[in-house]
């Protein structure tokens, strides 16, 4: 624990020194793509700490270099072929630099799989003056019980959800107040330890430091909610290639991640043994002729599905819309049931707005808003990733919205574990602020 | 090998597409390591710029440096710049051929002529009008210069003489002096200059414009004034001629002139015979009586004073 403690402070440091110099990478290593984008911060400095600035705090960067290469070696959002994927991170990062005509050394990386888990946790501790100060908020944080997720699995988010004093809750900053007990809910994300050092290693192969890491289905939430669903409560539906993430917000926190081991290559995957099909025609049948809403002309609209074998017979099949969607339809449903499953679990039906909003690239299938209504609930919505200046039109669309979501969590980064002071009981024992404490406790 | 796939292509209809297809397939997108490492470095601010200014600069350096370490190199360049720059100095635009001299009597021109350091005709490049403009002003005889290079290879000389104001004797000869004191030139002849008057004494030199305010203030008698001797280096004497002396005070010798000039004009002071009016002391002017007088009877007139 402490050990993944101090790695994420190590990154957090080297985040800010990567926004001293002005120019930070974004990396969304997925199933399908990799994209990669180039932030160039205006002022070095951070933005004012009222929360958002300008633009929702987005004026102070610009994205100078984008680029997105097919993703190779990657399989559920985790890294399978490590040489693939390093290449392909490399294509990217290269593609990128190039565009922005300058170099990245730091990288903010997010991924999909590693099989995310949420723990709720809770701590509470006696105020000893009355008032709480920073280190008080540090205890009650190192006071939250540690659930046992485990061996093998590390804490990738650590957000401190709520603060309670006394009887009165919903607190975002208890320092200041006055009370007797102070207690603290927060929110812990594990993942498997072994995906993550294979992505970590594949992005130390390329020579770039790494400067965060994010769970893509929390970084995709934070692009495609807006302000209102983020704090009313919603749920956020990545559905990308090979994982569907699902994070639930309220009051502008995540409170709940998980991911579903599904995504749109399972319904490539699906055509193409349906129809025999190599996967690239597959896929190019899914994005132009593919949907999940049945019609009265789909009989009629036969689809040309080629080949290459020189048997005429097996070139010249066609198929009608209505067998591809009935191929697709089964496998989107699974994905939502599962989804559906899920936030069951996490009791999504609590929540006083329960609004679903799906993106990724999975979501711009046709009619897959009518099919996700019927299963998730009447609030459904698709959405898209916020705009940040100097994106290209092209990554603007669904597929980005963690990309996008990388930008704004390198740019304002929610406050977790790792960002607040170490309590002074854990300091080593020779410490100075230790034997501070000692000082101020006994006279 | 492309053109065996273009030809495949074309022949072969959609099995050559296929190849062509499996072929593109089969071609890695992603820059090997080493690439990636080489444009990463290409893309330092740093690197960048010391290959594109530091080398080429470095590698002029270098080459210049090569090429100059040789002396014979070194001495051939030289020698040829020193050829270019003659060659352009002797370009007959800038060739001075005539020397003008306007303002100066006819010694002082040759004088001048004598000084320019070069013959002409010369390079207007080797003329230092300065330095040659200070050499004419060390004339005595020349108050100032002013010296251009005309259009048409002409060097033009304005001097302005110095006018001689008096005539300062000094052993055995005589110096013409202006109205500051600077000397002009030595007089062999004293009847050579026969207008202007004469100064004598150690430091009269040093005194010429109070001795030329003195002699204007005699003018009424300017007929019986010899001259002026500077007594002791700090003030005048005026010798009349019948040996007779007016002994000037050191502050405000004109008053003193006036003064005698006014007694003489009332009690024909000069016409007696006297030689010495003394009037050093303003309160208590005196006049020392001739020897004859002197021996016949004792009788001292009271010229003025309170």
């Amino acid at each position: 624990m402490t050990d993944l403690y101090q790695s994420q402070r190590a990154m957090r440091n080297m985040r800010r020194a990567a926004l001293q110099r002005g120019v930070v990478a974004v990396l969304d290593v997925g199933t399908s793509k990799i994209a990669c984008l180039v932030l160039k911060f205006e002022n070095a400095e951070e933005g004012p700490d009222d929360g958002l600035g300008a633009l929702a705090g987005q004026s102070q960067f610009r994205v100078i270099g984008a680029a997105t290469t097919r993703s190779r070696g990657v399989r559920f959002g985790e890294v399978d072929a490590m040489a693939e994927t390093e290449r392909a991170i490399r294509t990217a990062v290269q593609a990128a630099q190039k565009m922005a005509q300058t170099r990245v050394d730091h990288v903010i990386a997010c991924f999909a799989g590693a099989r995310p888990r949420s723990y709720g946790l809770a701590g509470e501790i006696e105020l000893s003056d009355g008032q709480v100060s920073e280190q008080d908020v540090a205890r009650v944080l190192a006071a939250c019980e540690v659930p046992d997720y485990g061996p093998g699995r590390e804490a990738l988010h650590a957000h401190p959800v709520n603060f309670a004093i006394d009887h009165r809750t919903g607190f975002g900053d208890p320092r200041g107040h006055v009370g007797n007990r102070l207690a603290a809910d927060m929110h812990l994300l594990t993942i498997d330890t072994a995906a993550v050092q294979n992505l970590i290693y594949c992005i130390r192969r390329c020579d770039l430091e790494i400067a965060g890491l994010a769970s893509s289905a929390y970084v995709s939430g934070l692009a495609s909610l807006v302000e209102d669903e983020q704090e009313l409560g919603a749920a956020c539906i990545d559905m990308g290639g090979g994982a569907t993430g699902i994070s639930i917000f309220i009051k502008k926190h995540m409170i709940f991640a998980e991911s579903v081991r599904m995504g749109g290559d399972h319904v490539t995957a699906d055509i193409s043994k349906g129809l025999r099909v190599p996967l690239a025609t597959a896929e190019r049948i899914k994005t132009i002729h593919g949907g999940v809403q049945a019609t009265g002309m789909d009989d009629r609209e036969m689809i040309e599905i080629g080949a290459d074998c020189g048997d005429w017979e097996k070139d010249r099949r066609k198929v009608s819309r209505t067998e591809l969607i009935g191929i697709m339809r089964p496998r989107v449903e699974e994905i939502l049931e599962e989804v559906r499953a899920i936030l069951d679990a996490a009791g999504f039906d609590q929540l006083p707005s329960q609004q679903i909003v799906l993106t990724g690239g999975a979501s711009q299938i046709p009619g897959l808003d009518g099919l996700a209504a019927r299963i998730l609930g009447q609030n459904v919505r698709l959405g898209r990733p916020l705009r940040v200046q100097g994106l290209p039109q092209a990554a603007t669309g669904a597929a980005f919205s963690s990309t996008v979501g990388l930008c704004l969590f390198a740019a304002h980064p929610q406050d977790e574990w790792w960002d607040f002071e170490i309590p002074a009981e854990r300091y080593p024992a020779r410490s100075l602020r230790r034997a501070m404490k000692w000082f101020k406790d006994n006279w | 090998m492309r053109a065996l796939a273009a030809i495949l292509g074309r022949r072969g209809g959609a099995a050559g597409r296929y190849r062509e297809e499996l072929r593109r397939e089969k071609r890695d997108p992603a820059p090997s390591r080493l690439a990636y490492r080489v444009e990463r470095l290409w893309l330092t601010p740093g690197f960048r710029k010391a290959v594109r200014v530091g080398l080429p600069s470095a590698l002029i350096l270098a080459v210049t440096a090569g090429w100059l370490g040789d002396a014979g190199r070194r001495a051939a360049m030289q020698d040829r710049l020193a050829g270019l720059r003659e060659s352009v100095e002797n370009r007959p635009e800038f060739m001075v051929s005539l020397m003008a001299i306007d303002g100066a009597s006819e010694p002082v021109a040759n004088a001048i002529r004598g000084m320019l350091p070069v013959t002409l005709p010369a390079s207007s490049f080797r003329i230092d009008l300065e330095a040659l403009r200070a050499t004419i002003a060390q004339i005595d005889a020349v108050a100032g210069a002013e010296l251009r290079i005309r259009k048409g290879g002409v060097l033009e000389v304005n001097v302005t003489e110095r006018v001689p104001a008096v005539l300062w004797r000094r052993g055995g000869a005589l110096e013409m002096l202006d109205a500051t004191g600077h000397r002009v030139a030595t007089l062999l002849d004293r009847s050579a200059r026969h207008d202007l008057p004469v100064i004598a004494g150690d430091g009269a030199e040093q005194a010429v414009p109070e001795a030329l305010a003195i002699l204007s203030a005699a003018r009424p008698i300017q007929s019986r004034v010899r001259g002026l001797v500077r007594m002791g280096e700090r003030r005048w004497d005026v010798v009349l001629d019948r040996e007779q002396r007016i002994l000037l005070p050191e502050t405000d010798p004109v008053t003193a002139v006036q003064r005698v000039i006014a007694l003489d004009q009332a009690e024909d002071m000069l016409g007696r015979d006297l030689t010495v009016v003394d009037l050093r002391n303003e309160m208590r002017p005196t006049i020392r009586l001739a020897a004859p007088a002197t021996g016949e009877a004792v009788s001292e007139t009271r010229v003025s004073g309170p």
